[in-house]
């Protein structure tokens, strides 16, 4: 058990996060044509408007919470004067509802990918398996609301975030954080590291150019030159092979 | 190197600001832009056109990407315009930019493919047989023939190899010339103007054989009647960039922006020039939106319109004053000053034919030709003379032949009225049709005759003493306009109910009269301001009716009245196909053999396909309905074939096949009776010892053989009568759902042999060439896979710009696919091993009718004397057709198609009555093709091996292309008009034209006397101009334009002037309206066929980018009240159906469509998504499956001056807008995925219809 603990909780991650860089990587370097959202909005309007944004406001708000909730350490909590039990809380709450506006999205893209016959017929394999695991890994995370609401003391939250962090860090035996958690935490996991696997094969890909750098954009005629700028030293980029 | 390194350097970018912090520079990566580059990269462009016949004519970009055809866009090139004027680019349209599509379709036709059965009978006969005698060793089997000839149209095709395929057609070929003689084998291709070097291939192959070339632009009903008539011309119009010097525009029947896609650009920036627009049109079509005033015309009545515009302007700028501008262009370009005998019929008096000199016992002093030197009152003088231009003046002298206003050799001016010069009125009888009773049209219920006074005066003349009165009065008399000369049926205030005024107008078309005349007045007020530039734009709407010469006389009566021909930015703008070939003279060599024989084999398509699709068999126009009330003594008995038949016997129109004999076996037969063959053959058509196959047309001596159908859809689009072809010429399964006279007891032809039950698959052998699998291809015996027109070399050019511009191949052909040259010059190959078996160097006696713009144009002068009834003997090319015998070198026929023939040296070249020479053309061919190195009978000839040394010989030797020729051209026509017409051509002399110059760029024409406009720095291309300026006549017999039309058959006929004639009734929807309920309600609607949006003909309507915008396959347009009154919602699957068949479709409901009629545009095969007809248990036919052809007598007359044959000149067309349709819903859709049965449908077997009341 020990083993099996190490190996899907200590090794595995690591197999996921360097396939998930490192496929990235690789997928922008060689394959730019495929690096884009494959959205099939042209093909039906109707139920995408309502699905798609559903759907991303609330796994919007899930990934915002699993990334500060995972990531930060727990010394910034305390320096808050967030209690444990009052951050768990928050995500019960805040997460709950997130994923409830997520699972009502997910469910109308879902229904749409696979009863909808322009969609079906357009859809390729890794589409429907991305859009499935994804609806997968919603459910498990909100049936995690029911076990947690058995323990609201935040300290099952702890061990996660001390998992992560762990992981991220190299620390060795980060594993064993997580060794007793409830199987259905395990599972998230997994699902969860899985994604992020199978992440440069699907369209998620998409991820990685979200827009943000439009929101603080200056012009709006924007002239693209390949002579030196008199500002600095730097010469211009000059185009890839 | 990395696109993720170039991301990170976000943060090092540089950024410059300006405009106020709106935009900014930067220096991030634009590695993206290589996607760009790399999509638009290609390896090559090549120039080339589509030959669709669309008149658009546009050059276009092809690229080419790998060897890969990839898309195409318009090029932007073309010379440059004067400043004042827009430019042509750029051209192109949705249609042309999706032709790329086809090249790899699942369409396209790869491979040579041959029905299966035949080509197992094939390849087993010639196991043991020789290639004719496999193919005889079939066709004369009844069992064998029938296996294959009834599965037409019923899939199995396999593929064949090229030798083998090329040996099967050449041994149908030789043995069909040598059993029945070569004039059963016939060709249909239209409109070579597309895709010259590819017509000439087919046309070439087949009259080197003796073979027949079918018309086009008769067939098609483009030909306006009206024009030869008027003009003599078959027809001539202004390029579209002339509509930017109108000031005032009707376009009348033409619907420009969808129909001239890329000229329409033209017509819409003149509007911002001040010019104004009507649109005639009885939808609200593309065209109508651009319109300052729409006019909603009830389809069918626009002749009414015409007359009541003539009426308003006559009024009002002839008779209560007189605009001089107008009045001196009537003078001295028109017929109306010359002067009409009157006949005494029934107690009144009828216009006859026009005074002649010869009618006066001085014949006026003129020796040549006095029959046919018409006659006027010299204005100064009040002496009658015969003013110089008519056609007696062109032949058989020079000098005279002009409209310089002389007579005699001294000056005179024309004298157009006798209002103040008579001896008297009189009350002549013009015919009014207006009152015929029609279930769909309205009438009015004048007499069948108005009597109208017309100023006369008496004369002395040969054969007693006549009544006279000028073109002018009479015309004016036409229109009912009074002038105060008292009498009945003229009209004083335009709201009278008297034809032909706006008030009348409006009972029978619906117009208001205000419109009418409002339009009128501001037409002839333009014209008279600027001397003649008002124009009309007319197109398909217009003359696809039966009465289509009223509609058209109507329009060019307004033009003419307002002196608009011949004025730039002013005209008759006719745009229907692609017809102008501009180097016509030098094409014709090359297209027809004439290097090597004279003269070739044509014919009148409309005429021939009636006779043997049968049609004539189901006629339900009696000659009697369109017969005038004042025609002349008959008898005019018989029916419309019978008309015909007299036709071909006389000489006026040509025959195939010509004779019930063998052609070959005439010349033998003569030398027997040691005779010329052309009287022996007049002696023996005489005696009966021959006979002329037009009088049996269903004996099997007399049915067409073999048919090559090639650049063209017979049978997916122009085939009127659709279900006809398909019984009778094709024998397979038909959807004809009406009984022939025979069965319903209708009165039978006289002069054509009945037979009581008509034949069913006449022809032996169907070979169709074309890239995609029309409905013709799949109708087919033999399918041959052509070249696209991306892939071969050739030359188009349009009536739209003056540009000659070539096809060149971007791609070889793709598959086994060949250019058509290519496939002619193998089969030409193939023939020349094959026919030895049976054919060698024969003699070919070849019947012509009279022909227009020769000597023997002025036949018949007088009156109509058939040789059958005894009135008169056969005199070839006088009152019969002209003999000639031809040497057909059969085993030679592939060196004679490889060469050009020494003809050219000998007799030299010309066109239209011109002639020159061209010894020094055929010296350049020779050093710019090479010459024949082979020994034998061509060696030492110019070349013509590929398909660019073919446009080479047409650029040599035609003036529109090679100044030289232009120069010599108008030296030849300046002997017929006594003036000097080279100054035109001078400042071109030296140029020459060459295939790889338009590669480069498409380059303007040389002017050319062949046609009437001139191309210029300071004029554009503009019909009738060298008429007005030059003063050269137009080719009539009076030399003028011809408002009146004198000959026997026209005055017999009602149309001695412009009248309004309703739409005829063609009786096919009441036998069988109620025969076969399924449950629906339903409509009768008149079938209109306009031109579509998404495809052009038949072309496009297969490829997916065009149906995906269209609604995916065929469509009937109806309005929304007759939708609502049968229960039709949009996209509703109907059937339309009348006797002639079915078609199947979905319903567009639309408020745009006038009430009373429907749209199917034409035309949409029955390819793609189409089920199967309630009506006919078939699957629905094509547009065509409800349609039928109806001759005309007055299209048949010959061998008087303009109204002489020529190819696609004159003859009978095929209008179909006539017909009327019941149209209800399907209530069942079955899609007959299921396999075809042998059985023939029950449908066709047994009796369905009782007899029509």
């Amino acid at each position: 058990m020990q083993t099996l603990n190490s190996i899907l909780f200590g090794w595995y991650p690591y197999l996921c996060l360097t396939v998930f860089l490192l496929g990235s990587l690789l997928r922008y370097e060689r394959e730019q044509y495929t690096w884009r959202s494959g959205s099939s909005q042209l093909l039906r309007r109707r139920q995408l408007v309502l699905g798609s944004n559903l759907f991303h406001i609330g796994i919007l708000t899930i990934f915002a919470g699993h990334f500060v909730g995972l990531l930060t350490p727990i010394q910034v909590f305390d320096a808050l004067g967030i209690s444990h039990g009052f951050k768990q809380g928050m995500a019960i709450v805040i997460g709950g509802l997130a994923g409830l506006v997520c699972l009502v999205g997910i469910t109308l893209l879902t229904h749409r990918r696979l009863y909808d016959p322009r969609i079906r017929a357009t859809s390729s394999f890794a589409d429907t398996a991305i859009l499935l695991m994804l609806f997968a890994q919603l459910v498990l995370g909100l049936l995690t609301i029911f076990v947690s609401l058995g323990h609201l003391d935040g300290h099952e939250m702890t061990k996660f975030m001390s998992w992560a962090q762990g992981i991220l860090v190299l620390q060795p035996g980060a594993a064993d954080f997580v060794a007793d958690v409830n199987p259905l935490f395990k599972l998230h996991l997994l699902l969860g590291m899985t994604i992020f696997l199978v992440f440069p094969f699907t369209r998620l890909v998409h991820v990685w150019s979200a827009p943000v750098w439009y929101l603080g954009r200056k012009g709006y005629q924007v002239v693209r030159t390949t002579r030196t700028l008199p500002q600095s030293g730097t010469r211009p980029v000059q185009p890839a092979e | 190197m990395s696109h993720f390194l170039d991301r990170l350097s976000f943060f090092s970018r540089q950024q410059e600001e300006f405009a106020d912090g709106h935009g900014i520079v930067t220096t991030e990566s634009r590695a993206w832009e290589d996607g760009y580059r790399k999509r638009w990269q290609h390896d090559k462009i090549a120039r080339s056109t589509h030959g669709v016949n669309c008149t658009g004519s546009c050059s276009w970009k092809v690229y080419v990407k790998g060897g890969i055809v990839t898309w195409e866009t318009q090029q932007t090139d073309y010379p440059r315009t004067r400043p004042d004027l827009p430019n042509h680019e750029p051209r192109g349209c949705a249609r042309g930019a999706s032709y790329s599509w086809y090249l790899y379709s699942g369409n396209r036709v790869k491979y040579p493919l041959v029905r299966s059965r035949l080509l197992k009978l094939w390849r087993e006969a010639r196991q043991s047989l020789p290639p004719v005698a496999a193919w005889k060793s079939i066709v004369e089997d009844p069992q064998k023939r029938a296996s294959y000839v009834t599965k037409r149209g019923q899939g199995g095709f396999v593929r064949g190899t090229w030798d083998e395929v090329n040996e099967l057609v050449a041994a149908a070929n030789a043995y069909t010339a040598k059993t029945w003689g070569p004039d059963r084998i016939f060709g249909f291709s239209p409109i070579p103007a597309m895709s010259m070097v590819s017509y000439a291939a087919g046309s070439r192959y087949l009259s080197l054989m003796g073979g027949v070339c079918m018309s086009f632009y008769d067939w098609y009903c483009d030909l306006p009647p009206a024009s030869p008539m008027t003009w003599g011309e078959q027809t001539d119009v202004p390029e579209s960039a002339d509509w930017y010097n109108s000031g005032f525009l009707i376009l009348w029947g033409s619907n420009v922006p969808q129909t001239r896609t890329p000229d329409a650009h033209f017509y819409t920036e003149v509007r911002y020039k001040g010019a104004k627009s009507v649109v005639i049109c009885p939808d609200y079509s593309e065209a109508s939106k651009f319109a300052d005033m729409w006019i909603s015309v009830k389809q069918g009545t626009d002749a009414a319109l015409a007359m009541a515009m003539g009426h308003v302007i006559l009024k009002e700028f002839y008779v209560d004053r007189q605009v001089p501008y107008f009045v001196d262009y009537a003078r001295r370009y028109t017929d109306m000053p010359m002067l009409v005998r009157l006949a005494k019929q029934d107690g009144r008096y009828v216009p006859e034919r026009l005074l002649r000199a010869s009618d006066f016992d001085t014949k006026l002093g003129e020796a040549n030709n006095p029959d046919w030197k018409t006659v006027a009152y010299d204005d100064a003088s009040g002496s009658l003379v015969a003013p110089n231009g008519s056609v007696g003046f062109r032949w058989g002298e020079q000098g005279k032949w002009n409209l310089e206003e002389r007579a005699a050799g001294g000056e005179t001016k024309l004298r157009l009225s006798l209002a103040e010069h008579h001896d008297g009125m009189a009350e002549v009888a013009f015919p009014y049709f207006g009152n015929r009773e029609h279930d769909h049209f309205k009438g009015t219920d004048h007499p069948d005759v108005l009597l109208r006074n017309v100023p006369v005066k008496t004369l002395a003349l040969a054969d007693g003493e006549t009544k006279v009165a000028t073109v002018y009065d009479l015309f004016l008399a036409n229109y009912g306009v009074d002038r105060g000369f008292g009498g009945g049926n003229v009209a004083k205030d335009y709201a009278e109910n008297v034809p032909y005024t706006p008030g009348w107008c409006e009972r029978i078309s619906g117009v208001p009269r205000a419109q009418v005349e409002t339009v009128a007045r501001e037409f002839a007020r333009n014209a008279e301001k600027t001397n003649g530039r008002s124009m009309i734009i007319v197109g398909a709407a217009m003359n696809h009716w039966f009465h289509m010469d009223m509609n058209y006389r109507g329009v060019i009566n307004m033009l003419v009245m307002c002196g608009c021909i011949g004025q730039s930015g002013g005209g008759w703008s006719h745009y229907v196909g692609q017809e102008k070939l501009r180097p016509q003279s030098g094409w014709l060599p090359l297209a027809f053999g004439l290097d090597w024989g004279r003269p070739p084999r044509q014919q009148n398509s409309t005429s021939c396909w009636y006779a043997h699709t049968d049609q004539w068999r189901y006629e339900t126009l009696d000659v009697k309905e369109i017969l005038s009330p004042t025609a002349p003594a008959g008898p005019w008995d018989g029916a419309l074939i019978d008309y015909n038949v007299r036709a071909e016997r006389m000489g006026w129109l040509p025959s195939a096949p010509q004779l019930k004999q063998n052609p070959l076996t005439i010349a033998q037969k003569a030398a027997a009776a040691d005779m010329e063959p052309k009287d022996y053959v007049a002696q023996a058509l005489k005696s009966g010892e021959l006979q002329m196959s037009c009088e049996d047309p269903d004996a099997p001596e007399n049915w067409p053989r073999n048919l090559f159908v090639w650049r063209s859809n017979l049978l997916g689009s122009s085939g009127k009568g659709h279900e006809y072809f398909l019984k009778h010429l094709l024998g397979t399964q038909n959807g004809v759902l009406g009984k022939d006279l025979g069965h319903i007891g209708g009165q039978k032809p006289q002069d054509v042999a009945w037979r009581e039950e008509a034949p069913e698959g006449k022809l032996d052998l169907l070979v169709t060439l074309d890239f995609r699998m029309s409905t013709t291809c799949v109708y087919s015996d033999v399918v041959l896979p052509t070249a696209t027109w991306y892939e071969k070399n050739d030359l188009n050019t349009s009536d739209m710009h003056p540009f000659i511009h070539p096809l060149s191949a971007a791609v070889d052909p793709a598959w086994e696919a060949r250019s058509d040259w290519e496939i002619y010059k193998g089969l030409a190959r193939a023939f020349s091993t094959v026919a030895p078996e049976v054919l060698g160097v024969e003699k070919d006696v070849v019947l012509t009718p009279i022909l227009h713009d020769t000597p023997a144009e002025i036949a018949q002068a007088l009156d109509v004397k058939d040789w059958k009834r005894g009135e008169c003997e056969p005199v070839p090319g006088r009152t019969m057709p002209s003999v000639t015998v031809v040497e057909r070198d059969y085993p030679n026929l592939y060196k004679r198609f490889t060469s050009l023939g020494p003809l050219m040296d000998k007799i030299g070249n010309g066109g239209k009555g011109m002639a020159w020479n061209t010894q020094h053309e055929v010296e350049v061919l020779k050093g710019l093709n090479g010459v024949v190195g082979e020994p034998g009978p061509t060696e030492g000839l110019a070349r013509i091996e590929s398909d660019i040394d073919a446009c080479e010989v047409i650029l040599s030797l035609a003036p529109e292309t090679n100044g030289e020729v232009a120069v010599k051209a108008w030296e030849s026509l300046g002997k017929a008009t006594g003036r000097d017409h080279t100054h035109l051509a001078i400042p071109k002399e030296d140029e020459k034209i060459r295939y790889r110059d338009v590669v480069a760029q498409p380059r303007k024409i040389i002017s050319s006397p062949i046609w009437s406009g001139l191309e210029s720095e300071k004029v554009c291309y503009n019909a009738g101009y060298t008429n007005v300026h030059e003063l050269i006549p137009w080719r009539t017999l009076t030399g003028r334009q011809q408002l009146y039309q004198d000959h026997l058959w026209m005055r017999a006929f009602g149309e001695g002037f412009c009248v309004y004639r309703p739409p005829i009734d063609t009786r096919a929807v009441k036998p069988v309206i109620d025969s076969k309920p399924n449950g629906e309600k339903q409509i009768v609607l008149n079938f209109i066929t306009p031109h579509q949006k998404w495809g052009i003909h038949s072309t496009y309507t297969d490829n997916l980018l065009m149906l995906t915008l269209s609604r995916g396959g065929p469509i009937v347009w109806i309005s929304e009240v007759d939708a609502r009154r049968a229960g039709i919602a949009d996209n509703d699957w109907i059937e339309a159906y009348n006797v002639n068949g079915a078609l199947v479709a979905r319903a567009v409901v639309s408020q745009r469509v006038k009430e009373g009629m429907c749209m199917m545009y034409h035309a949409q095969e029955k390819i793609v998504n189409v089920p199967g007809s309630q009506m006919t248990g078939k699957r629905g036919g094509i547009h065509n499956s409800v349609t039928r052809a109806v001759l005309k007598p007055t299209h048949m007359i010959g061998g008087y001056a303009q109204q002489s044959y020529g190819f696609n000149y004159y003859g009978t067309v095929g209008s179909n807008r006539d017909e009327f349709v019941v149209i209800r819903r399907l209530s069942e859709v079955d899609w007959l995925d299921r396999p075809a049965t042998d059985q023939p449908s029950e449908l066709n077997s047994a009796p369905r219809m009782e007899a029509a009341e």
